[in-house]
């Protein structure tokens, strides 16, 4: 039988899923020169999805559906919200690549990658679970090597492929431990199956460590985080940048129903491994960013810094079973929600400045503000908001995470962490210095404006409205966190 | 519901920021209208608050509240004590001196002020001056953090930008650096006290009038208090984490100095004491020695620095240390006379510092040189910069009837019911100030022209005598009619002893 719950629990995927056929049946209809247009297609209709489903697709009380296969809560919705946010924005920022822009394919495999996504935020069941995680995959696999021509991204595209391959191998072979010690592949279920007494803790933490692999290498911890600056620096760079949020929040979506849900048992020990990979991820993730001349992998890897930051979150989250408080995870999705459109504000203006120039250095970054002075503020805003400062989204969200950490008990990590921000707050600000203070070598710069092109201000400007929207009236957005977490049981 | 006063100060440079950003860059007349515009609103609106408010009510006054995040207890409140009220003058007053200063003169001999993309200049220093009202006017630790840090970032760019191209990018990143470091140390602390009190009373909430009476163990403040007070104190310059400061006004272009020594470190100094003082009391009683210490050894070492500098901007600048240090001397005294005292040096100093500053600027603008040796005869080319650097320079000394001294004799007063041995050395630094200035005026300003300069150097501007005397006339003001500012200041320090348990 069919209800209503189950077509609303659903629908977000049915609308993009419709998008994509739409496009797949009118883009060999359009002229050769027309095509960049399902650029404005994608957008405004996930757009719309976005709309219906807020209006007709809204969780009520947590339930499960489609045969335990998904589940309908505030947790799941928030996050595809966010995905198709996140999506519309790149499907933008794709528009004016000439690279993957100007074909149709591109954004279908956006479109399918999204609809992964969607389905990982909202799957109750191992298996429905892995499904999303490789239709997430496999587009992005794809995507990432979409410029055949270019050698880099050729070999962004396959290092993705044998890293993702191989991480999700490892996690496919924990899921089926999980199944063989329990019977089931019920998330849900699987809460009262592994309880501490069924299971030997070096047993329920092996099978973790497993799965923590393949989730790891989506989220980019260290030490699975090799294959990220490589990747983010070959790929085109709207995709980078959908790879860096979206692909990431996903993981993150999955990390936190997959161990709360199922494994809460066993969260004392878990939880201290998190912490310790959250002190390593974002200390790695920081000091290598100090060293990088190009802006892209410069963004890779103080991305990997920030699931550091993310993941305090998270730990924060389970350590204060039994009480539950929900800071922990609402901080998460918080700072997920600042994360996603800082860092695609990021990438956007990264994207913005090469198409003019072609140049992805940062020293290629001099004299940017006198260039193009709102390319050079939105720089400004974005690279705050990364750094942590008001009234920038990124300074509640990093100031949420570490509420959450003190309150859980772990100063020493909330420390880490602020001694991590220090040096993000020294690097950002180098690259601001090239763009505000260095000049270009003959001091012409009136003579090279960088300009933006009507998709790109669209995107830009609504990632900027959002990003201090989000650092200022963080009310409603932290409202919507706070629901998203206490619907997780 | 009365006329939001407060956060129209606090977002009315913001505002302004914002709208400035939006105008042509070709414009730029027009830009410093609207910044001059908007600071001279925000400055009526702060004399308004300053004579309106009512020192026989005492206690914070002109409160606005609104429930910002009630989840976690962060709310816009807003609110102004005696202690407050005149650092929200002085910031209107120093805004507004600041933008005439950097109004300049577009004459291509002078090239004075700022020429220089003058659209974001503004914008910054405007998105920097509504962090600093915010944080005065803040009752809530979250949104004093908040605006803390609005007040800390721009400074990077400001200095980054326009300043001193021998050493601003050192002095920009080394600036920022410390106080980002500070201010998180202080977070830290900030949250655990936050978490602590939800311990303890089961309220979660970053109100501090609330966090007043969340009962801290005096273990938990024996351990937080140095780092939230230290952490906030590095901005306030205290040694020995005062080294950024002297590095910053020197890079830093004119205005920005102004605004920093003028108002930046009287914001370490008052977010040390709002959060460290008056929330962990026992903590500040038990650690008092140690703040007694590091002041003292800022005044005393802080004069003699600046006495042996020949760059009149550090001279300044290790000047403002040393008097920085008298505020923290007076904070760390917690009796009346060394609060009150504390209280009216952070207005005084900041008019002060701002009104040298803003002299040193004009006469480097035009004679090109800071160098003190390489200086001299200014008096006769302009009095008007002349005579506002000696009165600047006799408050620093603290002769009376001037502001200095209505602001030094209660905190050498307070020191001495405290610790009399510090009193007698820290009075060494009066003497050191003297000579030092006196010798500065000398050289500087009455010494023979030096034929390098002859011709090249002229006169200020209409606008920039309009700033003198408007920071003359304060200090002046404040040194003869004392009761403008110390009756309100020690309505403020009540509440602080009240908290100490002591009064």
């Amino acid at each position: 039988m069919f209800t209503s719950t189950m077509f609303a629990s659903i629908l977000p995927e049915i609308l993009i899923l419709v998008l994509a056929i739409l496009i797949l049946v009118i883009e060999p209809f359009w002229k050769e020169e027309k095509r960049r247009n399902v650029g404005w297609l994608t957008a405004g209709g996930l757009l719309a999805a976005m709309i219906v489903s807020l209006l007709f697709a809204q969780p009520g009380e947590p339930a499960t559906t489609l045969g335990g296969m998904v589940r309908f809560d505030w947790l799941g919705f928030f996050f595809k919200m966010l995905f198709m946010f996140a999506g519309a924005a790149t499907a933008l920022l794709f528009m004016d690549n000439e690279k993957i822009g100007h074909r149709g394919e591109a954004y279908i495999l956006l479109l399918a990658s999204l609809l992964g996504m969607n389905l990982m935020a909202a799957s109750a069941d191992l298996v429905m679970l892995y499904l999303a995680i490789e239709t997430t995959s496999i587009p992005l696999y794809v995507l990432s090597g979409f410029m055949l021509a270019d050698n880099k991204s050729t070999e962004s595209g396959f290092k993705y492929l044998l890293f993702g391959a191989l991480a999700s191998t490892i996690m496919l072979y924990g899921f089926s431990l999980v199944f063989g010690f329990t019977g089931t592949t019920n998330m849900y279920q699987l809460a009262d199956m592994l309880k501490a007494g069924n299971l030997p803790l070096t047993t329920a933490l092996g099978v973790l460590a497993l799965i923590l692999v393949g989730l790891g290498f989506k989220v980019s911890l260290v030490p699975f985080h090799f294959w990220a600056p490589d990747v983010y620096e070959g790929a085109p760079t709207p995709v980078s940048g959908f790879l860096s949020t979206a692909s990431k929040a996903a993981g993150f979506a999955v990390l936190i129903r997959l161990f709360f849900v199922a494994f809460p048992d066993f969260a004392e020990s878990w939880t201290l491994v998190l912490a310790v990979l959250s002190a390593i991820t974002m200390t790695v993730g920081n000091l290598l960013t100090l060293q990088q001349t190009n802006i892209k992998r410069l963004l890779a890897y103080s991305s990997i810094a920030h699931a550091g930051y993310t993941l305090i979150g998270v730990v924060a989250f389970s350590k204060v079973h039994p009480e539950w408080s929900q800071l922990g995870a609402a901080s998460v999705v918080f700072y997920l929600a600042a994360y996603i459109a800082t860092n695609l504000l990021a990438f956007g203006i990264v994207m913005a400045f090469s198409r003019v120039t072609g140049l992805e250095d940062i020293k290629d970054y001099a004299g940017l503000s006198r260039r193009s002075p709102l390319l050079g503020l939105m720089m400004l805003a974005a690279f705050l908001s990364l750094a942590g400062m008001p009234p920038f989204g990124g300074f509640v969200a990093k100031v949420f995470v570490f509420a959450a950490g003190v309150q859980a008990g772990y100063v020493w990590l909330v420390i880490v962490g602020i001694i991590n921000s220090i040096i993000g707050v020294y690097y950002y600000l180098n690259v601001l210095k090239f763009v505000y203070l260095y000049r270009m070598p003959n001091q012409d710069e009136e003579k090279h404006p960088v300009p933006l092109t009507r998709p790109y201000t669209i995107a830009l400007v609504v990632l900027v409205l959002g990003v201090i929207l989000i650092g200022t009236l963080f009310a409603p957005w932290f409202s919507w966190s706070d629901a998203a977490a206490l619907t997780l049981f | 519901m009365n006329f939001p006063v407060l956060s129209v100060i606090t977002f009315t440079p913001m505002v302004a920021a914002l709208i400035i950003l939006m105008m042509p860059a070709q414009r730029r007349n027009e830009t410093r209208a609207v910044a001059l515009a908007a600071a001279t609103f925000a400055l009526i609106l702060s004399v308004w608050v300053y004579f309106s408010y009512d020192q026989a009510a005492a206690g914070y006054q002109f409160i606005e509240k609104y429930n910002w995040l009630p989840a976690l207890g962060i709310s816009l409140h807003f609110g102004v004590d005696g202690i407050s009220a005149p650092l929200v003058l002085l910031t209107g007053v120093v805004m507004f001196t600041g933008v005439l200063i950097s109004w300049g003169d577009e004459d291509p001999h002078v090239k004075a002020g700022i020429q220089d993309r003058p659209r974001e200049f503004f914008a910054f220093l405007f998105l920097l001056a509504g962090g600093v009202f915010g944080v005065f006017v803040s009752l809530d630790l979250f949104m004093l953090f908040f605006f803390y840090e609005i007040a800390v970032f721009p400074m990077y760019l400001l200095i980054a930008i326009w300043g001193w191209v021998v050493t601003r990018e050192y002095a920009a990143m080394k600036l920022t650096l410390y106080l980002f470091i500070g201010s998180v140390v202080s977070l830290v602390g900030a949250l655990v006290m936050y978490w602590m009190q939800y311990k303890n009373t089961g309220i979660l909430s970053f109100d501090m009038l609330v966090m007043e009476n969340a009962g801290f163990s005096q273990a938990f403040q024996n351990a937080w208090f140095l780092p939230v007070f230290f952490g906030f104190a590095v901005l306030g310059g205290i040694w020995p984490f005062h080294n950024w400061s002297p590095d910053g006004h020197v890079a830093a272009p004119t205005a920005v100095s102004m605004f920093h020594a003028g108002v930046l470190m009287k914001l370490g100094a008052f977010a040390a004491l709002r959060v460290g003082i008056m929330l962990l009391p026992e903590g500040a009683k038990h650690w008092s020695w140690v703040i007694m210490l590091c002041a003292g050894i800022a005044v005393v070492y802080g004069a003699y620095i600046a006495f042996v500098q020949t760059d009149m901007k550090y001279m300044i600048g290790f000047s403002s240390v040393s008097h920085m240090g008298l505020v923290m001397l007076g904070l760390s005294t917690l009796n009346q006379n060394g609060l009150t005292g504390a209280g009216v040096q952070m207005f005084s100093h900041g008019v002060m510092t701002a009104l040298f500053f803003a002299v040193t600027g004009m006469i480097y603008d035009r004679a090109h040189t800071r160098m003190i040796p390489e200086l001299g005869g200014m008096m006769k080319i302009m009095p008007f910069a002349g005579i506002g650097f000696i009165i600047g320079g006799l408050v620093s000394m603290g002769m009376p009837g001037f502001s200095g001294f209505v602001a030094e004799f209660p905190i050498f007063m307070g020191v001495w019911q405290s610790q009399w041995l510090v009193a007698v050395i820290a009075s060494i630094s009066i003497v050191i100030t003297a000579a030092y200035i006196m010798m500065n005026i000398r050289k500087v300003f009455f010494a023979e022209l030096p034929d390098k300069l002859e011709g090249h150097v002229g006169d200020v501007t209409v606008l920039d005598k309009v700033a003198i005397v408007t920071l003359c006339l304060l200090m002046v003001g404040i040194g003869l009619f004392p009761g403008l500012m110390v009756p309100m200041v020690q309505t403020g320090v009540e509440n602080i002893l009240r908290l100490l348990g002591g009064a």
